[in-house]
């Protein structure tokens, strides 16, 4: 089978939490494949272990124990700097707060991660434009965060996660701040995303419409995987 | 402009009034040290010129050993030849060749032992101040003139007056009795009570006779245009003076007590600049440590999206840079402006100006405008807030993405 299909890979997955002297455990033998193009959403109650697998899945922390790779690359043998690496030029994120910048404008917060990996400027400003106006926001690039409202806000984080082409991107409790017409219009547009540049999305959420948007949908309870349905 | 730049400069404005008194922290330290340094070594360049003036000049060419035991015998020969020689040089002010002895001098009343020095008249006026401190009569004649000047407290120990003679009696180059009766011309105030108690001054020719002393002097004395430049005019003074019996040694050596009052006060005044230096540290530490802390979600957040460690500290070490850089601009700008205001008016405060004119004295204080006095209380600023925000900086290593981002 080849690798390049799954872009993620757990096998037996495992992160606890140490509290004093007590081992919480958060994830338990996870076993996971996702596909190239997956538009997958992780449900559950809070304490599931939903946001800790995203987490794990972006290189953000690290497993306890068992293996995970992201593009036939070991992400639990990686030093911090490799997983900044990666996540810089492989991993999108969409955050429940948006998470900008809030002293860069729109256009920005866009170009941000491009100037990270090295793109002129010239390039950057055309690219971030352009992404910026494929997620309806023609016209806003020179706002700042706070000049925008919650799913503008919510627009560019998705514009930045995506400018840079990644092979994946997470967005944890996307809606979570979001009334439902915006909500509804944010799924729409990662929905688009999703067919028609085959990026491959997972989401963590409690939000019955990012679910019904899901062609996967993962469920998780007491950190394990209690189902997993194709729609 | 990068990003990172933007980026940084934003990020001070966050909280204009923060950034601002923390600005205003770093511009009052600056410009208080920009002012208090160039007047102190400004007041530093008067102490050294006010009492080099008097009598020990800039620097002097010595017999080997003479400062240590001025014996009678340690003469330069043809000393007035080698001083119109060394008078070429340029950067010299003049130079005055002196015999230096030591004597009984004799009122009617009264026998004291002194310091007999004899000069050139014309060139000693320009080198020292005693021509012109002369409170009653004059200064001496000319180089032949049978005629003697003294102090005015060893005038009223021999209780003696202008026009008075006296009987000065001492031994020879030679080992013969130098004696001779000379009348007061003048009587003469320094503000130094050694010298006005303890010093008298004959023409030199006439000292050379009295003393056997034909061609030959003990010192000669100079003044250089420029005290900032005195090693080169030391290193030409050397390249011309053939003999290994001679010396020459700078005011330093001459007057190795007014070096080490000035390394005193020196001492004095950096401990004082130190604790505010210290002060003004301390607060910038803790203006740098709320900025990173309450942006610890934000740094979650870059650290998230791929950013290195290592560019969020340089990021905040651009903060401070920038930071630092407004205020340290702004207090050189206030300093510089107040200390060229004193360059061009002079600073005095109250009593100065009665001290200066009772011992001839400038009275006034005039900043130095050096590049150095200038930018020393700066540069140590920029040096410590520099390291201090390091602190910060170093911190974000610590991060983890996930914990940083669950911070509020």
């Amino acid at each position: 089978m080849n690798m390049k299909q799954f872009p993620v890979i757990c096998r037996h997955l495992g992160k606890s939490y140490q509290q004093g002297k007590i081992t919480i455990p958060a994830l338990v033998d996870i076993n996971l494949e996702i596909h190239k193009g997956d538009f997958v959403c992780f449900s559950g109650p809070s304490g599931s272990g939903k946001t800790t697998l995203l987490n794990l899945i972006g290189g953000l922390d690290t497993p306890s124990s068992g293996e995970i790779s992201l593009d036939a690359q070991r992400l639990d043998k990686m030093n911090k700097s490799a997983l900044a690496n990666l996540r810089l030029h492989k991993i999108g994120f969409v955050f429940q707060a948006y998470n900008l910048i809030p002293v860069l404008s729109a256009q920005e917060n866009v170009e941000f991660v491009m100037q990270l990996q090295g793109l002129n400027s010239a390039r950057r400003a055309i690219k971030a434009r352009a992404i910026l106006k494929e997620v309806g926001l023609e016209g806003l690039e020179k706002r700042r965060p706070g000049d925008l409202s919650g799913g503008q806000q919510q627009r560019v984080a998705v514009a930045r996660a995506i400018v840079s082409a990644p092979s994946l991107i997470l967005a944890d409790e996307p809606t979570a701040n979001l009334d439902s017409h915006t909500a509804e219009t944010l799924m729409q547009l990662l929905h688009t995303m999703n067919e028609e540049h085959g990026i491959t999305f997972l989401f963590s959420t409690h939000d019955k419409l990012v679910m019904d948007y899901s062609k996967r949908l993962i469920k998780l309870r007491d950190g394990r995987i209690q189902s997993d349905e194709t729609q | 402009m990068a990003i990172i730049l933007r980026l940084a400069w934003r990020n001070i404005w966050r909280h204009p009034r923060r950034s601002g008194l923390t600005i205003a922290a770093i511009a009052f330290a600056a410009a208080l040290l920009v002012f208090m340094i160039t007047l102190q070594f400004g007041s530093y360049d008067m102490i050294i010129d006010n009492n080099l003036k008097v009598l020990t000049g800039h620097f002097q060419v010595q017999h080997l050993g003479y400062l240590e035991k001025p014996k009678m015998r340690s003469t330069i020969t043809d000393a007035q030849k080698m001083a119109e020689e060394l008078r070429k040089i340029n950067g010299i002010v003049d130079i005055a060749t002196r015999a230096n002895a030591f004597a009984l001098l004799a009122s009617e009343k009264r026998t004291y032992g002194v310091q007999v020095l004899g000069v050139e008249i014309m060139h000693e006026a320009k080198l020292s101040t005693i021509p012109g401190r002369i409170q009653s009569g004059r200064f001496l004649s000319d180089d032949t003139a049978q005629e003697i000047i003294i102090g005015d407290a060893l005038a009223r120990n021999l209780k003696v007056q202008v026009g008075d003679d006296l009987t000065l009696l001492g031994s020879g180059y030679d080992g013969s009795i130098a004696a001779a009766v000379l009348p007061i011309v003048g009587i003469f105030n320094t503000g130094m009570p050694e010298i006005d108690r303890g010093l008298i001054e004959i023409p030199l020719t006439s000292f050379q006779e009295i003393f056997s002393l034909e061609e030959s002097a003990h010192l000669l004395v100079g003044m250089a245009k420029n005290l900032d430049h005195l090693e080169t005019v030391l290193t030409q003074v050397r390249a011309k003076i053939p003999d290994s019996s001679l010396v020459v040694l700078d005011w330093n050596h001459l007057n190795p007590g007014l070096f080490q009052l000035i390394q005193a006060d020196m001492i004095n005044s950096w401990f004082m600049y130190s604790c505010l230096i210290l002060i003004v540290t301390f607060s910038i530490l803790n203006t740098f440590l709320m900025a990173v802390l309450e942006r610890t979600r934000e740094f979650g957040v870059m650290l998230a999206l791929g950013t290195k460690p290592l560019s969020i500290g340089q990021l905040i070490m651009l903060e401070t840079l920038l930071l630092t850089l407004l205020g340290l601009g702004i207090g050189l700008v206030i300093g510089g402006s107040v200390t060229l205001y004193f360059y061009v008016y002079g600073f005095s405060y109250p009593g100065m100006e009665e001290i200066g004119a009772q011992f001839g004295l400038i009275d006034v204080i005039t900043p130095q405008l050096s590049l150095f006095a200038f930018m020393l209380g700066p540069t140590i600023i920029f040096f410590f807030t520099m390291i201090v925000g390091l602190y910060p900086a170093l911190r974000i290593r610590k991060l983890k993405p996930v914990d940083a981002m669950k911070s509020v």
